[in-house]
């Protein structure tokens, strides 16, 4: 059984009824899933994220333990979703029959990238949602071997490829300051995605953590990395698959780096050993961005903004033009299990 | 003196080159005989056996060429052999600097990113390998044409002759109004490309009677490393090299370049740096310097300006522009103000009015500018050369066809004003 506790607002009923309605006339088949903006535009309901740790989820900082790893994603939903089992929080973001995309992020290699037990504790969370169709993917095939991922093109089950497997789109896709082409495995073959980016420093764009991760998704993320990724990073989220499809954000810090990223750097990684959950991108970046300044600060580093590179795209996202979750701390509900 | 090259005579200019560069026009269409309308000023009856033959075979070409002209539909390419791996095109790159941390900065261009380890710098071609930056597109050809230089444009630099002209992916800036934003706002293993090193490149350019080799559609100064060992090939040839950019290149690699090619045409986006950080995502200044460069270094050079609606069509900008022209380079620079036509990111502008452009040059002119043209609108009286001092026609244009030269050894036939320009090979 799941349930949140916020109470309900008049307008998020009527929103509710008109999403249920629209599924059963078949106008929205992504109906009563709410997307993470509407979460953020909803005026009475906080962005939870959730912190989940385990201080012994790594043996000797290194080995990871899965079985510690499946517990503790199994916890992080639960308490996301308030449900008292992993499967049912799951349906709430998934439903059959749906291709799942697992938006890794590979570019640190075998040393912080995603890891690929975290996606396979996932894809067996999925697969007790009902969910027989998997893609984890990113930028490139590459990238993807050099995070320890196999390379499955075709069949069922679960397949991993890069953008170079599909290519592009060949039509633009525009907003604000970009216009960019988008891999077609988010177009043409996700019906959903979750995020799972990692929680690393980036020597250009301050951080990058969920809402940059989505540059593995476009032909040109070279573009946008000026002017510390603003407005960049926040007018990429709102191209309308990303808007659609990203559901969840689940963040693998179970490695953390806070220095020299997004290249991996060992001197500056250290193990966090957790998970950090949203439904609400912003809201996730947010808070992975003070963890890291936090970190920072202990190691007697400058903070972001002194060296010039704050990741000013988080606040961007949040604002009444993009809306795509909030950066407040107060509309944040913070849960660390 | 009939043009060569009748059979490109324009009837495409629906392709205009709104940033200034040259657009990807169709060689097949141009190719294409008139149809309608009558007789065209350059008519069939212009056309001698070759270039006849040259001008059908450019569609068979476009045909052989497969998957690469598939990839970018309506835009047929020279028959050039599909790239076998990647890792040809892979060279240790020019101009930059390491860093600590098997981080890189870029010295090329003067954005100078700081790249990290398996990163590209903005134009997207180069990458960081370890702490070594490599250019990914030596060789790495994703588009070739025989051009009529007028297309470029170039007015004073061997008129009436063709150009074997080339690109790479990629681009340092990223112009709104990109009208090659398939070549140029992509990464090179996003377009299919051949492998065409320098000295193939030169040979098929004297193969196919073009003096030069032209290196445009995207942004050359982003295969530097290519564009000067095929310029040192085609020299070996007698094949000269000409340069299509944007000018945004920092001052040592522009100093080197300039011993190895033998015309370089800016695209002055603008005369504000406003512009060029709302538009072009780029920077006004550096570009002036390069301009200033090029004059000093001896280099032939041409300026365009491409004038969008709005944008950077006051007054004040093209007063300011003639000014600096005439300060900084000399009157006898030429200035070719260009028609914007709607594209990319920039699609809902209208095309520029030709009145804005006549604006544009008769303030030029004022100022003292001796050759200031109007381009992308067929027909019109200033894609002339005149005389600046009898005022007489000393090369008669339409479009990207030569009507006829009336110099006589650099200078007016008519009163011997020496007219600036390189005019034999």
């Amino acid at each position: 059984m799941c349930g949140r506790s916020e109470p309900t607002t008049r307008r998020a009923f009527l929103k509710s009824g008109f999403a249920l309605g629209s599924a059963l006339l078949g106008t929205s088949p992504r109906r009563s899933i709410a997307s993470p903006a509407s979460l953020a535009n909803a005026p009475a309901r906080k962005s939870r994220i959730v912190i989940a740790r385990d201080p012994n989820l790594q043996k000797g900082g290194a080995s990871l333990d899965s079985s510690r790893l499946l517990k503790l994603l199994d916890r992080a939903m639960q308490a996301s979703y308030d449900c008292d089992s992993p499967t049912e929080a799951w349906k709430k973001i998934v439903r059959p029959g749906e291709v799942i995309g697992l938006k890794v992020n590979c570019l640190a290699g075998k040393g912080n990238s995603t890891r690929p037990e975290l996606v396979e504790a996932i894809c067996e969370r999925l697969r007790e949602a009902g969910i027989k169709e998997m893609v984890i993917w990113d930028r490139l095939n590459a990238d993807l071997e050099s995070a320890r991922f196999r390379i499955v093109e075709r069949g069922s089950g679960v397949r991993c490829f890069g953008n170079d497997t599909l290519g592009f789109e060949s039509e633009l896709a525009t907003y604000g300051s970009v216009g960019s082409l988008l891999a077609k495995t988010l177009t043409q073959v996700c019906d959903a995605v979750i995020n799972l980016p990692v929680l690393k420093d980036h020597g250009i764009a301050g951080v990058t953590i969920a809402l940059k991760s989505m540059f593995g998704a476009i032909h040109n993320p070279n573009k946008y990395h000026v002017t510390v990724g603003d407005p960049y990073v926040a007018d990429v989220n709102m191209l309308p698959p990303f808007r659609q499809k990203v559901r969840l954000s689940i963040c693998d810090a179970t490695n953390a780096q806070y220095e020299g990223g997004p290249s991996y750097m060992p001197q500056w990684t250290w193990p966090f050993n957790g998970l950090l959950v949203a439904s609400d991108p912003v809201a996730l970046d947010y808070t992975g961005w003070q963890i890291i300044e936090k970190k920072r600060a202990e190691m007697r580093m400058k903070s972001l903004k002194a060296l010039k590179r704050e990741p000013a795209y988080i606040a961007t996202a949040a604002d009444a033009q993009h809306g795509l979750g909030t950066n407040d701390p107060k509309r944040i509900e913070r849960v660390e299990v | 003196m009939k043009s060569q090259h009748a059979s490109f005579r324009a009837g495409a200019y629906d392709a205009a080159p709104p940033c200034g560069l040259e657009p990807l026009m169709s060689a097949q269409a141009s190719a294409a005989p008139p149809t309608g309308g009558g007789p065209s000023r350059a008519g069939a009856n212009n056309l001698d056996r070759r270039t006849f033959l040259k001008a059908a075979s450019l569609p068979c070409l476009a045909a052989c060429a497969g998957g690469l002209a598939g990839a970018r539909p309506g835009v047929p390419l020279l028959a050039l052999p599909p790239a076998e791996s990647d890792a040809q095109f892979i060279k240790e790159a020019k101009f930059y600097e390491k860093l600590p941390y098997k981080k890189i900065k870029c010295k090329l261009c003067p954005r100078e990113c700081a790249v990290d380890d398996k990163e590209r710098g903005y134009c997207g071609v180069r990458e960081n390998r370890g702490g070594t930056y490599y250019t990914l597109v030596h060789s790495r050809v994703v588009t070739a044409h025989i051009d009529p230089i007028e297309k470029k444009p170039f007015f004073h630099f061997l008129p009436g002759t063709l150009a074997f002209s080339v690109a790479t992916a990629g681009c340092n800036v990223n112009c709104k109004m990109c009208q090659n934003w398939e070549i140029s706002q992509v990464r090179p293993e996003q377009v299919r490309s051949s492998y065409v090193p320098p000295p193939n490149l030169a040979a098929v350019a004297k193969q196919n009677a073009c003096p030069s080799i032209a290196y445009t559609y995207s942004e050359p100064i982003i295969f530097y490393e290519y564009m000067a060992d095929a310029a040192d090939a085609g020299h070996e040839l007698g094949v000269k090299s000409v340069v299509i950019t944007g000018g945004y290149i920092q001052q040592d690699p522009l100093k080197k370049l300039c011993r190895h090619v033998d015309a370089i045409k800016v695209d002055l986006k603008a005369y504000s740096e406003k512009f060029y950080k709302e538009v072009v995502n780029g920077e006004l200044k550096p570009v002036l310097e390069t301009l200033v460069t090029l004059r000093k270094q001896g280099v032939w050079s041409e300026v365009v300006y491409l004038v969008v609606p709005t944008l950077n069509d006051s007054d004040q900008e093209f007063t300011g522009l003639a000014r600096w022209i005439k300060a900084e380079l000399g009157v006898d620079v030429p200035l070719h103000f260009s028609r914007f036509h709607p594209e990319y990111l920039l699609k809902n502008l209208p095309p520029t009015p030709v009145e804005t452009l006549e604006r544009a040059k008769a303030i030029a002119d004022a100022e003292g500018l001796h050759y200031v043209y109007i381009g992308n609108v067929p027909g019109h009286p200033a894609e002339n050369t005149y005389c600046p001092k009898c005022r007489k026609v000393v090369v008669a244009r339409v479009g990207y066809t030569i009507e006829g030269v009336h110099l006589r050894n650099g200078k007016c036939q008519y009163c011997q004003e020496p007219i600036a320009g390189v005019w034999r090979a």
